[in-house]
């Protein structure tokens, strides 16, 4: 496991993580204390990878640039 | 001397100029008969010069054709000429007569056909190949989930268009669009100024720095997608820390870009489908590790739980456990009481057949045997002693002559002392030794008195004999035809009659005793 918070992870981090708490879970070699640990960690994990896909907005903007060609700021662009 | 002045031969039409005359008759003659012209040559050495004048030589192998770009006129020029460089320049023929020189004023330049435009690409191929920025090694990994993507691409078109529907689909992202030319010579520069402005930016800013960089353009010709082989943009995405996707042209057209970029994509909208992945599969994806996880656990639990009840099976009841030791503990309860019943029966045997052996005559025949030995003790004293004072005077006479009076004197006063002393120690213990024993004896006889029926006769009990035997039983008595009967004070005969059956029955075996 990681030293990362869960909550700090992301999406890919806490998805590679998951997918080794599911692997070990279903070996079935560890602990039942441990089996307890690994199955809250992957619920965690889970509702983790779960929010990071939940913020899946659009939003597009063009960047605006002054007569040097420097960013000044941006406009939203619609209708693309 | 005449020499020496100018003296105009008369008859000479030849016409006299002055210098800037003639200057300005040339400019005029150049300008005005070449004026607007396009020139095929090699680059030659280029120049841009801090004011921002472009210089560069156009030649071939015997002449060489000064030329100029104005500040004002670079960013139209099409084509950045390169030393070496097959082109063809457009532009006006001047004159200038401040040098004597004439020079092309370069107002367009164009390279000279596709092959030496693919010759170009080639030889700056191989530089930056030298220089490994096409290293495998330099590729960075794109992140497996960008917040925002940076796009450097131009708003018009469809190019756009088709990364942002894509992006769409898969994933909506956060897209930020640094608008730029995609062809002419404005491109590169601008191009190369998006890649090294997203950069610069940081992250979380007001100007948030993106995660991931497309760089994109729809296809063209060789000459429209020029800009993406200059090296100022291959160099911008080489040292960009952002990761770069490359979508230039058609699957087909291949950009120095291409080759620098970290992952390059055939069509803006596969790179669209580089950067993000399907959210919907994702969704899947988490949901069946959840199933997978919850099965997991549950089938941990179930596992120890049927584990437990496989050892509970093989585990003993307590009441198995007890059932040996409580028949062992009910068994021998059981031979306890008989055990202590038989221990108690076979001491009692004992002490009959021990009790039975101490009889008075058993202790009498001690006592008197012990009598019989201090008599003779006793006897054997007076004359031991006799012995011994005859044979001490014996002595004494065999000595006698040797010995003073006086000497003799002292000699018997001692003896005398001793024998005085010896004597009385004798009587002492003589009589001690005989108190004793008499002690002894009166002892010994008390306890044989006392053991002895005749004390019991002093508590009422009777002895029933007939003639000389002790009768014990009823059935002697009823046998017996005389009874003596021997109470505290002296014995009484009764009977001498025959034995009456019925009142024997009716009476106890001691019934003299009434």
């Amino acid at each position: 496991m990681s030293d990362t918070p869960v909550s700090e992870m992301s999406f890919e981090a806490a998805m590679a993580e998951l997918e080794q708490v599911v692997a070990k879970l279903e070996r079935g070699d560890v602990p039942l204390d441990a089996s307890i640990a690994l199955y809250e960690r992957g619920a965690e994990l889970k509702a983790r990878c779960e929010a990071k896909l939940k913020e899946a907005e659009e939003k597009v903007a063009a960047i605006t640039l002054d007569g040097n060609g420097h960013p000044v700021g941006t406009t939203p662009v619609e209708g693309l | 001397m005449s020499d020496l002045l100018d003296d105009p031969i008369p008859g000479s039409n030849t016409p006299e100029f002055t210098v800037a005359e003639i200057a300005g008759k040339v400019k005029r003659l150049i300008e005005a008969e070449l004026g607007w012209v396009r020139v095929r040559g090699e680059v030659g050495r280029v120049t841009l010069a801090r004011s921002g004048h472009l210089y560069f030589d156009l030649k071939d192998d015997r002449n060489v054709l000064s030329c100029m770009t104005w500040k004002g006129q670079v960013p139209g020029i099409g084509v950045m000429p390169e030393e070496g460089m097959e082109i063809v320049a457009e532009g006006r023929m001047t004159a200038s007569g401040f040098q004597s020189r004439f020079a092309l004023n370069v107002q367009h330049v164009a390279v000279a056909g596709e092959g030496a435009l693919m010759a170009l690409l080639e030889k700056r191929k191989k530089m930056l190949a030298a220089e490994g920025l096409f290293a495998p090694e330099r590729k960075k990994p794109l992140p497996y989930l960008p917040g925002i993507i940076g796009v450097v691409t131009s708003l018009q078109g469809a190019v756009i268009r088709d990364i942002l529907h894509r992006l769409r689909d898969r994933f909506p992202r956060k897209v930020l669009i640094w608008p730029v030319a995609v062809q002419g010579a404005a491109c590169a520069p601008e191009v190369a100024r998006a890649i090294a402005g997203f950069n610069a930016l940081t992250p979380g800013g007001a100007l948030p720095r993106p995660d991931l960089l497309i760089v994109a353009r729809g296809g063209g010709s060789i000459e429209d997608l020029w800009g993406f082989n200059e090296e100022a943009v291959a160099r911008a995405v080489a040292a960009s820390d952002i990761p770069v996707i490359s979508a230039v042209g058609h699957e087909t057209d291949t950009t120095l870009v291409d080759f620098v970029s970290d992952q390059r994509a055939p069509t803006p909208t596969a790179a669209a489908e580089m950067a993000v992945p399907v959210r919907a599969e994702l969704m899947a994806w988490v949901k069946d590790q959840d199933a997978r996880l919850t099965r997991g656990m549950a089938q941990a639990l179930d596992q120890r739980g049927q584990r437990l009840r496989d050892l509970s099976r093989g585990l003993n009841r307590p009441e198995t456990v007890l059932e040996g030791p409580r028949q062992k503990l009910d068994l021998m309860s059981d031979r306890l009481s008989n055990a202590l019943m038989r221990g108690v029966q076979r001491r009692r045997v004992g002490f009959s057949e021990t009790a039975g052996r101490l009889r008075p005559h058993l202790l009498r025949s001690v006592a008197s045997a012990r009598q019989v030995r201090l008599d003779a003790l006793s006897a054997r004293l007076a004359p031991g002693l006799g012995l011994a004072v005859r044979s001490k005077r014996e002595q004494l006479l065999r000595t006698s002559p040797r010995i003073t009076a006086q000497l003799v004197e002292q000699k018997r006063e001692r003896a005398e002392e001793r024998l005085n002393d010896l004597s009385r120690r004798f009587a002492d213990s003589a009589s001690h030794q005989v108190a004793s024993w008499a002690d002894r004896l009166a002892a010994l006889e008390r306890l044989r008195l006392s053991l002895g029926y005749v004390a019991t006769l002093e508590r009422g009990f009777t002895v029933v004999r007939s003639g000389t035997e002790v009768v014990t039983s009823r059935t002697q008595a009823e046998q017996a035809g005389a009874l003596e009967i021997e109470f505290k004070d002296g014995r009484h005969k009764i009977g001498g009659a025959p034995k009456r059956k019925s009142t024997a029955v009716d009476k106890p075996a001691q019934g003299s005793l009434f």
